[in-house]
Order: C-alpha cells, then structure tokens, then sequence
C-alpha cells in the first residue's frame, strides 16, 4: 500500500498522540502541528497529501488555518478534513463551508478513517492528472495556433496573390477556423478580361487548405501564361482528383470575363444557383450548376464546357458558397435560396443588391453561430479590365514562343493499344503563347480527331450505334473487344504551325489505317441532329476555320488560325 | 442520426436507410454499413428519412461509389426530399448515380 503525507493538526496532544499511532499504524507518515499557525508553516514546508485539522484550536483557528493552506495550494487539491467532536447538523455543515472537504467525528473509526484517506488520495491524484492535461493541452493548441498563423501566411501568399482588390471585384470571405474551406481567386488576363473562381472544400481547415494550395498555384501559373480558363478548370480538375482522397472534392464556380467581347462564360459544378443582374433591367437571370464538383471526374470525363452569355459594362454576376443558403438562426432555419432571391429581387438598383444581402443574412443569423463558410463575390463587367495586365505574360510575350514548325507523330497498333497521345500533342501546341487562351478547345478538338481516327478509322466502329441509349453501351463494349483484339493498323498525326508573333496559323492533319467512310455523303446530311455523335461535331467547326476530308476519308485536316475572331 | 443496411435480392442488394442528418457524424455508420457487405451487386441508398445532407454526406456517397467498383458500380438513391433532391441535383450527382 502506498505511504501518503498526512498533517495532524490537534492542540489536544492526546488526541493527537492516538489519531498519529491510528494513521502511522496504517502505513502513512505523519507530520504533527499542536496549533493554526504551526500547521500552517508545516504545510509550507512539507506539502502533506492530506491534511486532519481540529477545528477549535487556540490563535489560528481549523478554518482559518484551512482558509490559509487552501490559500498557499493554489490549484493543487489538497483536501482537508475537520475533527470535531460535534455531531449537530449545523456544526458539520459549517465545516465544509469553511473550505474544509469532510469531516471525522471523534471518537475516530480506524475502517472509515483510512478509507477516507484512501479516497482524497484517489481524488488528489485524478485532479492532478486533470490539470497536467489542461496544461498539456493548452500547450499544444499554442502551438499549434502559432503553426497555423505561418501556415495561414503562407496560404494567403498563395491564394491570394490575385487581384480581388481589383475595383470591379467585391467580396467577403468569412473563416470559421483560421483556415476556410472557401476559396476565392481573381487574376487578370494577359490579354485583358480576368478568370475569377470560387471553390467549397468539403470540409473545412487543414483538408481544405491542403487542396486550395495547388488550387490557387495552377490558377494563377496558367492564367498568367495565357491559358484559357478551360483549359485552366480541367488541369485543377485533374490534381485535385490525384490528390485528394475519394469522397473530398470542391465544388465550384469559375468565370471567365471578356470586356473586349462584352461577354462573360460560366461554369459551374455543385454550386448553388448563381444571380446576373443587368445594369439597366430589373430581370434576374440565374445560372445553374451543370457539372459535377471539381476533383470528382477523371481527366478523360471531365467536362469543361462553359456557358457563354453577354454582359455589358456594369452588369453585375453573384456567386456565393452553399455557406449563404444555409446560414442559420437561432432556431436552427436556413436562410435559403427563396430568401435570397427575395433580398435580390427587393434591391432598388443592382448596385445595393450586395449590401442588402449582407444584411439580410446578417439580421437573420444575428449573432448565432454559423454552421458554413459564408463567402459572396461580387464581380462587375468593367471597360478598365480591357487593358492589358501589367505583370505576367503581356501581348509582346504572347510574339515569344516556337514560330514555324511541324511534327509527326505516328502511333502503331502496339502503342494504340494503352496511350493515348492527346495530352502529349496538346502540350506541344501549348508551347505556342497565343494557342494558350484556347488551349481548352484545342484539347477538345485533337482528342475528337484522334479518337474519330482510332475508333471509326482503326477499329472500324460505326458512330451509328451512339444513336441510342443502348447502343452507346454497346458501342463501348464492342470498342473494348477490338482494344483487345488490335493487332495492327496505325494513327499519323501531323502537326504544322507558322506564325508572326502576334498570329498564326496551326494545321492538324491525322491519317488512319481505316476504311475511311464517305465524307460526301456525310457532307450533305449534316445538320439532320445525330445527338450522340458524328464526326464533324459543332465545336470543331466553331473553332476550326476549315476542315477538309481527304483520300478515302481516312485523313482529315483542320485549319485554325489564331487569335480567334469571334466567341467559342 | 441513424444508419441502417438490409439485405435484400438473394443477398446481392444491399439498402442502406439513413434517417435524420445525414452529415459527418454518419460517417462511420455508413462505412460499416457497406463494408461489412459481400457479394453485393446492387446498392440502394434510401434517403427516405433523410432530413438533410451536407457536402461530406456526398463525400460519402463517393466513398461508397468508389467501394463498388467506381463507373461500373450500380448504386441508386430512393425517395429523396426535396431539399435532399436539390442538393443533389446542384452537384449533378445524377450523373453518377441513379436518382429515384
């Protein structure tokens, strides 16, 4: 049995002398104090684990003598228990009141005596151990606390490095932790207009801020060299996909503004409904979530189509986080869409929608505590914006960059089987600047061409069957087979750009082992609405400027001249 | 919060019943419920007491996409709310699973 400290603080030395002999006889050291004082200046020095204290004493009294060991405790329990030969209720109580913790009538039970102790011991030590964690613990939030403020600097380097103070940008990011799952960017474009984003982590604080980090990096990196903002969303897409584990993805929207076109394209994936608010209208028109959530898809099933709308000098976009939506109040209820529209639909002008929403949410949530990140953005169609970005690449860097040259690129049945050379080709043409800004539709473009030439040409698929549900399936089936099955047969990719620095002119040429097919007949039937298919898919032409089928229709050409002249 | 699975079609079905929130407090339910599984082929999800669901709630239907064999997984989403339909709807979810 383990040996506590016990003070025995008694001026009647015979009751001292026996309640020592009891408590010694049981295994503890004893320290005795004939008075208040004594006891005192003995607990300074010893530190007893438990202190037995008659309460009427001769100059310092039991309780106050109690009131003063408690006192020099501090936040140590050391648990006191009062003597007396009192038995009234009253004489008891005002014991404990006094600070003590128990109390033993005289004459003293031995069983009852050393389990008392047994039990304060238990009871010092648990507190002990409690405080040691509180300790612990508050150490470790310091530190992580100071942890988080470097990291968060160093986050906010990243991700907001762009030009959210632009004057055309209003927004209010609000951090539940010191990290926040939303994440907003703005950059300017190289060529005037600006790419703008608005990502929802699941989840919020570290996860989030992991994947916000290359996020913001691939943003501002290929806005800067000039790529399109789909070629941009479809790079993010697929490092959130590698590096985020199954279940976390980011739901987003990204806008892409053209003042030099008066227009503005969309995409979005798991975002709420999105307001656009005419400048000199009282119509609200709402864009909608399309796509899956970013980091969801796979490279190869990725979509990146945008919507492309017009919008004229001080038209006004909304975006905001499901944080908004679902703010909630004191009685647990969301604030919602149909509230929101409301506030925007109350506004007197566009112009004090932004304002009247913030108060809106604020008065409803009114001080409760918030579930969500809330952010809102604000972004106006501004005639500035037309200017050239004054960093990162400028119209003299788009001249710099491979001028004339070509490539081929022949793929044989072996390499067909299991790689795909799109990503590679598209890298190639992204080494010209001025192909950046459409580097989204390029990709789209080879990648059509190239499996029209693998699928129709070297495995001899019919695009007929993608007529139907059920023949899309097939279709897939069957394609698998001849993978398999692919013993020869060839793809010939022949890649040719010349330029003058601020144009140019790419011609892609593929070639198949196929039968070809008779793109003269298909000529005249196009336009009929084959919905699942086709070869001369309408966003080749939209881009290409010409696209020629040539021999047996196993070789097709397409001519793209850039920049390009009119909106994709 | 509850989260209970049941057989069903010769033990190659598996219905997974949330009821109330279905948020992140789930999370460890919903595992068990499939992973305790074999020999299923068919997942139903049946939200039907679902009040609500949040963006780890659709992690979590990923996690469970992804358990069953990812594209070629066949797992449907019954009886749905409205705002349970919405907030799948807005993430497009019904080009990964089958909504009902």
């Amino acid at each position: 049995m383990t040996a506590y400290k016990v003070l025995i603080a008694d001026d009647n030395s015979v009751d001292r002398k026996v309640l020592s002999r009891v408590v010694r006889n049981q295994g503890n050291e004893v320290i005795e104090a004939t008075n208040g004082f004594e006891a005192v200046d003995i607990f300074t020095e010893h530190r007893p684990d438990i202190v037995l204290m008659d309460v009427m004493m001769p100059g310092l009294n039991g309780k106050e003598a109690t009131r003063q060991i408690k006192s020099i405790a501090e936040e140590d329990f050391v648990p006191v228990i009062f003597l007396t030969s009192l038995s009234d209720a009253q004489s008891l109580a005002d014991c404990l009141e006094s600070g003590g913790d128990d109390f033993l009538t005289k004459p003293y039970n031995h069983v009852v005596l050393q389990a008392k102790i047994d039990s304060y011991h238990r009871m010092s030590e648990m507190h002990r151990t409690l405080l040691n964690q509180r300790d612990e613990i508050a150490r470790v939030n310091r530190h992580m606390l100071q942890e988080q403020r470097v990291a968060k600097a160093v986050y906010d380097n990243v991700a907001h490095a762009g030009c959210l103070t632009s004057p055309n940008i209003r927004y209010e990011l609000s951090p539940l932790a010191v990290f926040n799952g939303d994440v907003l960017l703005a950059a300017r474009k190289p060529g005037g207009g600006m790419h703008v984003l608005l990502g929802d982590f699941t989840g919020h604080g570290l996860p989030a801020a992991i994947g916000a980090m290359p996020m913001a990096d691939i943003f501002y990196g290929m806005t800067a060299k000039g790529f399109g903002l789909r070629e941009v969303l479809r790079e993010i897409n697929q490092k959130l996909k590698s590096i985020l584990p199954v279940g976390f993805f980011c739901c987003a929207a990204a806008v892409d503004l053209a003042p030099d076109r008066q227009a503005a394209s969309v995409w979005m994936g798991g975002v709420p409904d999105c307001y656009l608010l005419r400048n000199d209208g009282e119509r609200i028109e709402t864009l909608s979530s399309r796509h899956l959530p970013l980091g969801v898809m796979s490279a190869d099933k990725f979509n990146d189509q945008m919507t492309e709308f017009p919008m004229a000098n001080g038209d006004r976009l909304f975006l905001w986080s499901d944080g908004i939506i679902e703010a909630r109040n004191s009685d647990g209820e969301m604030f919602g869409q149909e509230r929101l529209i409301n506030v925007v639909r109350d506004s007197a002008h566009a112009s004090d929608v932004y304002d009247d929403i913030q108060r809106a949410v604020d008065e409803f949530v009114d001080g409760s505590e918030q579930d969500d990140d809330t952010t809102l953005i604000e972004v106006v169609m501004d005639d500035a914006l037309r200017e050239d970005n004054e960093s990162g690449v400028t119209k003299a860097g788009i001249s710099q960059g491979p001028r004339d040259w070509s490539m081929e690129y022949r793929l044989e049945a072996s390499t067909l089987k299991s790689f795909n050379p799109v990503p590679l080709m598209n890298h190639i043409m992204m080494e010209v600047p001025g192909l950046r800004a459409i580097g989204g539709q390029l990709y789209t473009v080879v990648a059509e061409l190239f499996s029209n030439a693998f699928e129709h040409g070297v495995l001899g698929l019919q695009s007929s069957m993608k007529q139907s549900p059920d023949g899309f399936i097939e279709y897939y089936r069957q394609r698998e087979k001849r993978v398999a099955e692919l013993e020869e047969g060839f793809v010939r990719i022949n890649m040719h750009h010349t330029g003058v620095g601020e144009s140019g002119t790419l011609t892609l040429t593929l070639e198949d082992s196929g039968d070809g097919f008779d793109y003269k007949r298909h000529d005249r039937e196009e336009g009929s609405g084959n919905n699942y298919s086709g070869r001369g898919i309408p966003l080749i032409e939209s881009i290409c400027d010409s696209i020629e089928y040539r021999g047996k229709g196993n070789e097709v050409s397409v001519v793209i001249h850039w920049p390009l002249e009119q909106a994709t | 919060m509850s989260v209970r699975a049941s057989l069903a079609g010769n033990g190659q079905e598996l219905v997974i019943q949330v009821d109330g929130r279905f948020d992140f407090s789930a999370h460890q339910e919903f595992r068990d419920a499939y992973e305790s599984a074999s020999q299923v082929r068919k997942y139903i999800v049946d939200l039907g007491g679902a009040t609500y669901l949040d963006s780890s709630a659709l992690g979590m239907l990923l996690l469970l996409r992804d358990h069953a064999g990812g594209d070629h997984s066949e797992i449907s989403i019954t009886n749905c709310n409205d705002d349970v339909r919405k907030i799948l709807a807005i993430s497009n979810f019904e080009q990964l699973f089958t909504i009902q």
